[in-house]
């Protein structure tokens, strides 16, 4: 028997509908139920003192600054070599299988567990490259991690681009580097940022691949070859030990509203661009 | 033919093939291109009008797979060879396309993009030869308010205009226009027909249409174009009243199709 189209109609609504709800509810159930925990020892004390007694009290300065180091660290090293891998691969290489292998492989990498990287990150860059466990070894290990990301996003901005931008500018005499520099470039922007932000966040939550490569102490780093300690961290050490669940849950609640800050920023930062391009 | 003759015509082409992969798109056209007339092509539709227009700025070498035989001469040196600067040709061979094409920039920064390009940097220049381009569009008066506005946001035909006068800021001496008119309406398409016949004074200009009134109006010489084929090159009035083949007189009567 058939159903009529206006009741599979109702039906797909009340579906989709339900589906957007029940995910809404998860984000936000999850989000009130840490940030209730978390506020409790939040305050000015918290973020700014150091922690005591392995975080059993104090507060979690130490971590803020591996918080932002780590991630800044990943950003600056994978944003220019994944757009420039992305440009090369969009505007300067013709579809061919040599693309299709390296895309492939890009997709594969972005597929695998990051305490893969970190594994990796551990072997190479904190032992046989000898910069031990640091903000280094860390920044490395994320960068590589996040790379395929930036690379796959970066690649379907540049492809949004409209063709006809680019064949106006080749017909103005333009090089094929001023053409990517000047129209391709500018108009991926919004998805290129995309693709870093999504960066930033995988690399303020990451814990397993730092653990690894950028080691877990609590004081203050004094150069790049210095282990610290990100917030995602000593999260998980402070649970895992069962050392302090309340310091835990205000980690938490840190993590997440600077998770959310990092894309509210972003998504204004964009919408500021935009606005100003058209 | 030697490259050191003196040029009796602006472009000349002669036996000119061009292959999509395997699919051939021309077929042997030869054709003469007056200097400062303008030149229509005509025919149905996939006959190869665009394909041969976009010979003469070599925007074929995008496509991959583009094969070209026979020989183009610009000023009586073959655009072909190897040694040709082909941002330097496509400087001097300028394009307008079918649908107005604005870079997403304000009105200024699409009519200096070209010169940007070039490497004109001093803001005086710039500003000089952005005035002048629009004025020779005819559309300084309605965008000299207008200038740090999105080019987007100006109607279709201003656009247009607005192309053509990003193109004449790079300073051409070929125009190439494909079907420039199909996106705009009646009265704009005048306009734009109006501003053809003055740029002609200045320009070669060669221009693609679907509209055989418009080319029948603007053109001093028509090529009929038929599967790849030029089926028959002459002066407007020749083709439109006295064709000598008859598949052209079957086009221009619209017994075709
Ligand atoms: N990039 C391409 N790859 C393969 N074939 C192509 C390509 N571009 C055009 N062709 C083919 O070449 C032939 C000529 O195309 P062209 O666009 O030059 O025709 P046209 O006369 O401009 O047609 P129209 O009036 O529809 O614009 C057509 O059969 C078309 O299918
Ligand atoms: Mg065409």
């Amino acid at each position: 028997m058939r159903i009529p189209p206006r009741f599979s109609q109702r039906l797909a609504i009340a579906f989709l509908g339900g589906a957007t709800l029940v995910t809404l509810v998860i984000l936000v159930a999850i989000i009130v139920f840490i940030l209730e925990k978390g506020l409790l020892v939040l305050g000015w004390e918290f973020l700014f003192s150091s922690p005591k007694d392995m975080g059993r009290a104090g507060g979690i300065f130490p971590t803020l600054i591996g918080t932002v180091l780590l991630p800044l660290l990943a950003i600056i090293i994978a944003t220019p070599l994944g757009v420039s891998t992305s440009v090369y691969l969009t505007e300067y290489t013709r579809e061919s299988k040599t693309t299709r292998v390296i895309r492939f492989g890009t997709d594969c990498l972005a597929g695998i567990p990051s305490i893969i990287f970190g594994l990796f990150g551990f072997i190479f860059f904190v032992t046989t490259l000898g910069m031990g466990w640091s903000i280094m070894s860390g920044g490395l290990t994320l960068a590589f991690m996040i790379l395929p990301t930036i690379i796959r996003t970066t690649e379907e901005a540049i492809r949004a681009v409209p063709k006809s931008y680019r064949e106006v500018s080749f017909s103005l005499g333009a090089t094929r580097w001023q053409t990517t520099k000047r129209v391709v470039l500018p108009n991926a922007l919004p998805g290129i940022l995309t693709g870093v932000m999504l960066g930033i966040g995988r690399s303020i939550g990451e814990t397993a691949a730092v653990i690894f490569t950028a080691g877990s102490s609590l004081r203050i780093p004094e150069s790049v070859f210095d282990s610290t300690r990100t917030m995602a961290v000593h999260f998980y050490i402070l649970a895992r030990e069962g050392i302090s669940t309340e310091n835990a849950y205000g980690t938490a609640a840190v993590l997440i509203i600077a998770v959310l800050a990092v894309n509210l920023l972003a998504y204004w930062l964009m919408n500021r661009f935009i606005a100003r391009r058209s | 033919m030697s490259d050191n003759v003196t040029a009796q015509y602006k472009i000349e082409i002669d036996g000119l093939n061009l292959f999509y992969g395997q699919f051939q798109a021309l077929k042997s056209v030869p054709m003469s291109i007056q200097e400062r007339m303008i030149t229509a092509l005509i025919g149905p539709s996939g006959c190869g009008k665009s394909t041969l227009l976009r010979c003469l700025n070599r925007m074929n070498d995008l496509i991959h797979g583009v094969r070209v035989q026979g020989s183009v001469h610009l000023d009586g040196i073959d655009i072909y060879r190897p040694a040709q600067d082909v941002t330097d040709l496509r400087k001097r061979v300028g394009m307008v396309f079918q649908r107005p094409n604005p870079f997403p920039l304000t009105v200024y920064q699409n009519v200096v993009y070209g010169l940007r390009v070039a490497g004109i940097r001093h803001s005086r220049s710039l500003d000089e030869i952005a005035e002048r381009s629009l004025r020779r569009a005819w559309m300084w008066d309605q965008v000299k308010d207008k200038l740090d506005e999105p080019a987007l946001e100006l109607p279709l035909d201003q656009q247009q205009r607005l192309c053509i006068a990003r193109l004449l800021a790079v300073q051409p001496e070929v125009i190439l226009m494909d079907e420039p008119c199909s996106a705009l309406d009646p009265i704009a398409t005048m306009k734009v027909e109006e501003l053809m016949l003055e740029l002609k004074k200045d320009y070669t200009i060669i221009i693609v249409t679907h509209n055989m009134q418009q080319a029948a109006r603007v053109s001093d010489f028509t090529g009929y174009m038929l599967l790849g084929e030029m089926i028959e090159f002459s002066e407007t009035q020749v083709i439109f009243t006295r064709p000598t083949k008859k598949l052209t007189e079957d086009y221009i009567t619209g017994k075709y199709g």
